[in-house]
Formats: C-alpha cells, structure tokens, sequence
C-alpha cells in the first residue's frame, strides 16, 4: 500500500473521484495548471482536461456560486477556497443558496457541491491564514461540515463528501497535510511516512460522515477532538500518563453523538478541544450535548481548552494556540473532585 | 472627523442622488429621450463586443408611436405567435390582480405585481428554447405563465397550502418549476446571477445547446454576484444572458442610487468585454429581438450579453409597499415608454388582427379563467387556516436523509403539538 501524506491523499481523492465520474469538475483559484498552492490539485488538469480542472478568477462568491449553478445542470463540482479565512464572500452563496436550495425547492434542485478549504494554524499564518471557521457553518441548517486528521481519513471522508448529494465543507487542517502535530512546535516536524495512517489505498474507498473514531481508549477522561487537535490530544496523554480516551470526531455535522455519549458515560469526565476561538465555537455545543446526555454520569463540569477570543495573531501564536500546557490543565481541572 | 477645514482648499461635497419628481411633483419627462423607433442598427451576433459599444447606450424600439413595427431589430413574428404573446401578457396582469386582491382579502401574507413589466418576461420566454434554463428573480411570473405552468400550482404555492409542492416552506411567489426550467427563487437578490452563469458553464462545458436566461432588477445589480457573474460569464465565455429590469425602481430608491446617473445598465457590459444590449422594455417586439439575438449569440459560442430592459415599475414593490410615500403618483400615467400591454394591442389592431372588442372579451375570459383556478387552489386552504403540510415535513429536505438530531427534534415538536392539544 503506498505511503501519502494528507495532501497527496487529498489529490488521490480527487483522482479517484474525476476519474469515476464525468461529471465532476474541479474549480478555484490557481488550482488548474499551478496544481494549488498547497499542490492539493496537481496533475489533475493535465490528466482530465481544461474543461475538468479549471483556475477561476480571486472571486469567491463566483466560485461557490457558479459551483451550485452547476449542479442545476448535473455536475458535480466541487471547488477550493484557496484558505478558508477567504470563504467569507462566499457565505452568502452557501448559507443562503447551497444550503436551503434541496429545502427551499422541496428536492427539486439540489447543491452536491464539496467544498473544499485548508483551515487551522499553528504556521505563522497571521490572521487571515489560519482561522477555523467550522463553528460558522456548524450552525447553518443544510451543510455538514467534516474536518480529517489523518491521511488515510482524508482520502475516505473526501471521496464520501464528494458523492454525498448534500452540500460538504471539507476542512483540511494545513498544519497537519505534511505530518501530524503534537503541539510541541520546537521539535522538527515528523512526516507522515512515520504514521500508521499514511498507508493508503490507492484506489475508492469511503468513511462515512457522522461517524466519530476512538483513536486511544481510556477510562479517566474524554477528550473530544478533531483536525489538528486530535494529534496534541494523544500525544499528551501518551505523554503525561494520562487515562484518557481521545475521539476524532471527523465529521462536526452530522455528529456522532452515540459514541460520545457511551465515552463520557463511560469516563464520567469530558474535555473538548478546539482551535477556533471560544465564544460560540463548537466546543460550546459539544459542552451542551454531553451535558444534556450524560448529566448523572459527570463527575466534574465539561472543560473546553480553545483558542483565545481574539483574532488569530503573527508573533504570539503559541500563546494562542491551544497546545499541551493548556489542554493539560483542562484536563487537571476536569479530574478535580 | 476634522472640526476645521485646510484654509486654502475649497471644502467638498459629497453627491447623494435624489430622483426628479417626489410625491406631489408634476412629472415632466420631456428631457427624456427614448430614441426613434427603428434607429439602432442589428449588428451580426457573432460581433465584437468592442464594435458595439453604442448598442449599450441607445435604446433598441421596434414599436414607433402608432404601433407599427420598424427598423432592423423588427423580429416579423406571425399574427399568431404576437397574439399568444398578448394573452399571456394579459394572463399575467389578471393573475397579478387577483393575487394582489386575495393579499388584501388576507387569504395570503404576500404578494408581488409585475405590472407593466410583463413584455420582459414574456418577450424573452417567447425568443428562448423551451429548455433554456431561467434563473428568476421574484418579478419573472410571467415567464412561468408563458411556459404555460398551471395557475393553481402558483396559487397553492401563494397560500402555501396542501396543494403546495414547496411544502409551505417559502414565502409567496419563490416558486420553483424544474419541469418548467424555472429555477427556485430566492429572497437573497441576486445570487441566481452567478448560478445561472454556472448552469451556462456547465451546459458549454458538456457540449450542449442549452443556454441560461439570468434575471435581475438594477438595483440588485449593486449587489456582489452581479460583478461575480458577469466576470465569469466573460471569463468563459458562458453561453448566459443576464438580463436587467431596469423599472427606474428599487423599493424606494430610485435607479441614481444604483448607479443610473453616470452610465446605462448595459454599458456595465464594455467593462466586461461582453455585447450589451439596451432595449425598450415596453416594447414586446424589441424584448424579443435583443433575446432572440443574445440566445443566437450565446449557442455559437460567442459568449454571454447583458441586456438592460429599460421600463417603469408600475404598482409598489410589494403588497408591503406604498409608493405613494416616495415618488409622484404622475409617472405612471406620463411614463413616456407607455404601457408594455396597450402597445402591442396597437400593434396587433394597426395589422387588422385585433380588435378592442375581441381584446375586452379576452381580458373578460381570462379574468374568468385565473378566477376558477383560484377557487380550486383554495379547496386546498388558504394560509393560516390549517390545511397546511404535516408538522414534521419541516425536517423534510434540508438533507438528503434525516439525520439523527433532526429526527430527534421532528419527534419533539410532535411531542410539543400534542402537550398543545393541536
């Protein structure tokens, strides 16, 4: 089975996809010829055509939008938010039009549309390359919203996101598409090749969305992740000792409340983890659901270690970033009583 | 904000558009010019959108003052095809009218008149394919009518009642029609331009002969996806027609505040690269010619036109509107482009085809006619009075299947229905 890292994974997805089905196009900023920015798309036009895989103008709210005109047609695009700090002149398109248009139209038309975007910091990217917006779309009627953590995981929820016929937001933590990250941002990067979940198969498989993995098994603590997070979460625990069962969740919508719930009841203690910023995150959600579910289970309240509500910042990012010191004290304060 | 102003430069002004005539002004648009009949010259449709940069500017007319057809854009449509283009013009208004008056007897929450605006959706349906992709905005019902879309299906839509295919889900007068080519409307304004760009990409892309028909209003064309499609549509040259209504209204704002003051709509297309088109839109002959052409122009692979249909936004914007309270009740009446309806009429009399009798006994018949299918569509409910969709159909259709969180909350708001005694 061939090693990939994410991105490599990311573009066998989208291979395996165009080649099985000639309805798919492949659209966005420098994604035709250049192959992307972060090499996600290449050798996708030269192997599928102009007319397959193509570079659009910098206008995100044409992309998006041509993109669901497209479906009305029968294609099945699915476009890249070069970072998804710039997918907001596309909101509109999404919320408003992809979203409800199954709903609006009672199943006449519908918006299988992917959209693709590398989210996340943790890479000196400042402000506007490194928010997680997923909170954002979580809260949207109409979209699922899946983020993966690993290569393997990329390639099976993107093909599964691809031929969902409802709308995706495919987020792909940037910081984890050349090997995954402990949060110890000292230490040189491992690359993928050293990780079980860099052997993937070359040809169609599928992860289903709304489905959650136990990545460690525990029994003192829960701790719920996704993206980049899920490895700064096992890595502590494998780190400190700790007793703690670590769920990816993959998908945020449609979330698999099951296995969190059998978890936390389990545990009896919950932690979530996120990068995106507190306030309204999906943190606040998770916290809510594992209340409401596991009430007479919890020994201590949820803890939610988070970004800051700030907007992400250059020179100070590892005070922002939610790394091990910040997650091991959401998870002392968690163990307490 | 500076409390003093540099001594030696004269302070600015900022210019706020205000329209000529406001409530209780007498309306003069002798300074108007709507051109001659017959004047601008058909160029080929293959043209260069550079050797056409006056189409953006003139005003296409093939109807002159006594009703005769002129010039080169004269479409030499036969009696018959002009009469069915009459009566679904008139279908529109007489739908329009009940509608209008079912909002106020309360049977409905909303509704939108296209009056004197009808010769737009109904000269352009008439000149594309009958599998020409439309994306509407809210004020296209006419074009729903000329496809000959069943007048109780728009009523049970309007009081979203049993018989509603959209389920009761959307505001009165969103429709959607697949069968009809009718994309699903959306409140959100213009976002159908960049989707209809995106079904024209898609049909070229597949080597097709399909094209799209885009609809907006020019106040809609401030808005982000008016720039969005029409760069795409240039970009690829997308086999698209973006079409704007300009009715010189948007809600109370008049045309200056989108942008009319220092340019045309159409001439929005010279910065595109694309042909643009500016045409009588009360003139049902002229709307057919531009869309005939601009169709021509985009199955050939010559790219997308913008065509600016230059008209007058008869009644208020909505049931919710008074348009008394901003502009002068005079300029209906003195709208020097006339009305789109009694145009044609003359046309039709002055071919010896027509005449005021037949004309008052089709008005008659097709009050008749969207009365009857008024009365049907309500034996299915009017809103409010419970003959609405089953509760849980609101879970129905935001996803493909239902997930877990929707069935739980389809179970509690039946769960809640039943704590109500409902």
């Amino acid at each position: 089975m061939p090693t990939m890292n994410m991105i490599q994974a990311i573009n066998s997805a989208l291979d395996v996809c165009l080649g099985a089905d000639p309805n798919m196009v492949v659209l966005g900023e420098d994604v035709g010829y250049f192959g992307g920015v972060f090499k996600a798309t290449e050798g996708l036009q030269k192997k599928y055509g102009l007319t397959r895989v193509f570079d659009t103008p910098i206008n995100e709210l044409g992309i998006v939008g041509v993109a669901v005109g497209m479906c009305t047609y029968g294609l099945r695009p699915v476009p890249e938010i070069q970072f998804a700090d710039y997918i907001y002149p596309a909101f509109d398109q999404l919320v408003s039009e992809a979203a409800r248009l199954r709903y609006r139209s009672a199943g006449e038309f519908t918006a299988p549309i992917t959209v693709r975007s590398p989210f996340g910091g943790g890479i000196f990217g400042g402000q506007t390359h490194s928010q997680s917006p997923e909170g954002i779309f979580a809260h949207v009627a109409g979209l699922k919203t899946v983020i993966p953590s690993t290569p393997y995981d990329a390639k099976g929820l993107l093909i599964s996101a691809i031929e969902d016929n409802d709308p995706v937001i495919f987020f792909e933590p940037k910081r984890i598409y050349n090997g995954p990250f402990d949060g110890h941002y000292g230490k040189p990067v491992t690359p993928w090749s050293k990780h079980p979940a860099s052997e993937v198969p070359e040809g169609h498989y599928r992860i289903p969305l709304g489905e959650a993995k136990v990545v460690r098994e525990g029994e003192a603590v829960t701790i719920l992740a996704y993206g980049t997070m899920v490895h700064v979460a096992v890595a502590l625990a494998e780190n400190d000792g700790i007793d703690a069962e670590v769920i990816d969740l993959r998908s945020i919508v449609p979330l698999d409340v099951e296995t969190i719930e059998k978890s936390v009841k389990k545990t009896g203690r919950c932690v979530v983890v996120h990068e995106a910023t507190r306030t309204g995150g999906f943190g606040a959600e998770l916290s809510a659901i594992v209340q409401e579910r596991c009430f007479h289970h919890l020994e201590a309240p949820v803890q939610r270690a988070t970004g800051w509500d700030t907007p992400y910042p250059h020179s100070l990012e590892w005070a922002y970033f939610p790394g091990p010191v910040r997650l091991r004290l959401a998870i002392q304060r968690a163990m307490e009583d | 904000m500076t409390d003093r102003t540099r001594a030696n430069l004269p302070a600015m002004s900022l210019h706020v558009p205000e329209p000529r005539f406001r409530p209780g002004d007498a309306v003069d648009y002798a300074a108007f010019d709507r051109g001659e009949a017959g004047r601008t010259p058909r160029p080929d449709t293959a043209v260069n959108p550079a050797d056409m940069r006056d189409h953006a500017y003139d005003l296409i007319r093939v109807l002159d003052d006594e009703g005769r057809a002129v010039g080169p854009w004269d479409p030499r449509l036969s009696p018959d095809k002009l009469l069915r283009m009459l009566k679904v013009m008139a279908l529109t208004r007489a739908f329009d009218d009940r509608m209008y008056r079912a909002q106020r007897q309360g049977k409905t929450s909303f509704y939108m008149k296209c009056t004197g605006e009808e010769a737009t959706g109904v000269g352009a349906a008439f000149a594309l394919a009958g599998d020409d992709m439309i994306f509407p905005s809210y004020r296209q019902q006419a074009m729903l009518l000329a496809r000959g879309w069943p007048l109780v299906d728009m009523m049970c839509q309007i009081y979203s009642n049993r018989g509603d295919r959209l389920k009761g889900r959307q505001l009165p007068i969103m429709y959607s029609a697949k069968e009809a080519g009718f994309f699903s409307i959306s409140g959100n304004l213009a976002t159908q331009m960049p989707q209809a760009v995106g079904f024209a990409m898609a049909s070229a892309s597949k080597g097709d002969t399909r094209i799209a028909s885009a609809w907006c209003g020019e106040g809609s064309t401030a808005e982000g996806d008016f720039h969005s499609a029409a760069i795409f549509a240039s970009v690829y040259r997308a086999p698209v027609i973006l079409n704007v209504v300009n009715n010189q209204w948007a809600i109370s704002s008049f045309s200056g505040i989108a942008g009319a003051e220092n340019t045309t709509f159409a001439a929005r297309a010279v910065g595109y690269g694309m042909a643009g088109l500016r045409v009588d839109g009360n003139d049902i002959l002229a709307v057919y010619a531009a869309t005939q052409w601009a169709a021509e122009r985009a199955r050939t692979n010559h790219g997308a036109t913008i065509i600016e249909f230059f008209t007058y936004r008869a009644e208020g914007h909505s049931t919710s509107d008074d348009p008394s309270k901003y502009r002068s009740a005079e300029e209906r009446g003195a709208w020097p482009l006339g009305d789109p309806l009694v145009r044609l009429k003359q046309h039709l009399i002055g071919l010896g085809v027509w005449d005021e009798e037949r004309h008052a006994a089709m008005d008659k018949e097709l009050a008749e006619e969207v009365r009857d299918a008024a009365r049907t569509a309500e034996k299915d409910g009017i809103l409010g009075e419970g003959l609405h969709q089953p509760l849980e159909t609101m879970f129905e259709d935001i996803f493909e299947e239902m997930p877990r969180h929707l069935r739980e909350q389809a179970a509690q708001l039946l769960a809640e229905s039943k704590a109500a005694g409902r």
